[in-house]
């Protein structure tokens, strides 16, 4: 059975290494800044202990004041998971670091966010939409998409 | 004239294949550039399918969602119910009746059958085998379609699986059908085996062809028979058991070299798993109600939960955002076609038009799932 990791103990665990980079943190979750994701995520993957090698996804939900882009992280070695957040403030133009670099599984679905969330990538090689084309207008997933 | 002048001047060109091929399963486009025959790089070109299916799924209620997962996977609808529905009894806490379990496995293992005969049957077709080794798997996917029909009146988008439960009990007449079935798929698969396993062809086509190693296959995510194929020992009926798969008695193929003919071979295997799961099940399964009584427009804890299962494709997922209303605040569906595809460049990078038929049919998708 796959365990899922506190977000608490792991959320202890990043915040030794990295001050100050977690936002909150629950038993079933923990929200990172969205500075330090890139060293907290690689941290993630190449602690022996954690060992997440495997991204299971990654999406993003629209709360009108915030985006929260949710990461679900698995160990296939160690067969514990864990999810974890950021949030993105802006909502003109937002801007989040990739993790293509380190999960390249990420590729398709961060032009997925891009497409119909409306979230760029920084660092992602080919950072265009996938499913709509090139020109169309909005980002339908968005909730204030055609109101 | 020196002979640098003389020499023919050559460029790689690009080449669009699809969106409507007949090996491009579904309306899906590469655009490979090529040298020559060679497939120098390739670019996937997706969306011709796209239906928003998650925004959709913010204007339905739970259960009004359901007949929309039939459209995502349309080979594998029985799965993608099944983990929709697992994943919005974890967010509401609701428990399924034995019977409702046992009747759940026993449709996503013949899924897994049906799913797996499609599969195979493509991937001969691409290696050139037209249409006869196809039509022999169409023939025994036609009886499990019967067995599909018996249970629920549908044979592609069945819709069959509800919150909390199933639409309806199984009629008298479906568990003598199904033990009758399972010994002939069984006998059936190992002819089957016996003509081409060893098929000179198939194994000049595909063995060593389109290798993923294991480090690449996990560091794109890739998941279900594909992951399998490279060696990687995953399957989440064993490594998180969800509904009842901690009951049953199966292995887990797996491949080592990574190759198409790896891949086929992880198939045929879980085909002979699936049968040994099915007939667990049928002896097993008790008698007793189908369905947990929860309201039909149901409106779970605000919160949020992931539930995924192994379905013929891979890891198939949804995650669900409640905000205690009658529809998800957020739907999203982790789509194993879409995620395995995410290799396919590195894989036929260096080989031939041919093989990248040959590498992309191996992969098993459905367009409806990669593009929603």
């Amino acid at each position: 059975m796959t365990v899922a990791l506190s977000g608490k103990k792991v959320a202890a665990q990043i915040e030794e290494k990295f001050p100050g980079s977690v936002v909150e943190s629950s038993e079933g979750s923990l929200v990172i800044k969205g500075e330090s994701l890139l060293a907290v995520a690689a941290f993630l993957r190449d602690t022996p202990e954690l060992g997440f090698d495997y991204l299971n996804y990654i999406t993003a939900v629209d709360y009108y004041s915030h985006f929260e882009i949710v990461y679900q992280l698995t160990s296939l070695g160690h067969n514990h998971t864990m999810m974890f957040k950021t949030r993105c403030y802006r909502r003109e133009s937002p801007v989040m670091p990739s993790v293509v670099g380190l999960w390249q599984g990420a590729d398709f679905q961060e032009r997925e966010i891009y497409d119909l969330m409306g979230i760029k990538f920084e660092g992602h090689p080919n950072m265009k939409r996938i499913f709509l084309w090139e020109g169309f207008e909005g980002y339908p997933l968005r909730k204030d998409y055609l109101s | 004239m020196t002979t640098t002048e003389m020499a023919l001047k050559t460029e790689p060109f690009v080449l669009n294949i699809g969106p409507v091929h007949p090996s491009t399963h579904g309306v899906y486009r590469m655009r490979v550039t090529l040298d020559g025959e060679v497939v120098l790089d390739m670019e996937p070109v997706f969306g011709y399918l796209h239906r928003g299916v998650e925004k959709l799924a913010e204007e339905r209620s739970y259960t009004g969602f359901i007949p929309l997962t039939d459209r995502l996977d349309y080979i594998a609808s029985m799965s993608n119910n099944l983990a929709y529905c697992l994943a919005v009894e974890r967010l509401a806490g609701v428990k399924v009746p034995e019977r409702a379990e046992y009747i759940r496995v026993i449709m996503a293992e013949l899924q897994r059958l049906a799913n797996h005969c499609i599969v195979v049957g493509a991937f001969f077709n691409d290696c050139g085998a037209y249409f006869t080794p196809f039509m022999y798997l169409f023939r025994e996917r036609e009886k499990i379609l019967d067995l599909f029909d018996m249970v629920c009146g549908q044979r592609l988008t069945y819709n069959y699986m509800r919150i909390g439960g199933l639409s309806q009990d199984i009629p008298d007449e479906f568990l003598p059908a199904l033990k009758k079935f399972l010994p002939q798929m069984k006998r059936f698969v190992d002819e089957y085996e016996c003509f081409i396993k060893q098929n000179e062809i198939l194994l000049a086509r595909a063995k060593g062809v389109g290798i993923l190693s294991r480090e690449t296959a996990i560091n794109c995510g890739i998941s279900g028979p594909v992951a399998r194929a490279s060696g990687i020992k995953w399957d989440l009926r064993k490594a998180d058991p969800y509904s009842i798969y901690d009951r049953f008695e199966f292995d887990i193929p797996f491949g080592e070299a990574g190759d198409c003919y790896d891949r086929y071979r992880v198939r045929m295997e879980e085909i002979k798993q699936s049968l040994r799961i099915l007939e667990q099940a049928a002896r097993q399964i008790p008698p007793g109600p189908v369905k947990t009584e929860v309201p039909h427009l149901i409106r779970p804890p605000a919160g949020e939960a992931y539930a995924h299962i192994e379905s013929p494709k891979g890891e198939l997922g949804f995650y669900l955002v409640s905000d205690n209303s009658i529809a998800p605040y957020r739907c999203h569906v982790r789509p194993p076609s879409l995620i395995n595809l995410t290799a396919l460049r590195e894989m036929v990078r260096g080989w031939k038009v041919a093989d990248l038929i040959i590498i992309f049919g191996s992969i098993d998708i459905t367009m409806g799932e990669v593009d929603r």
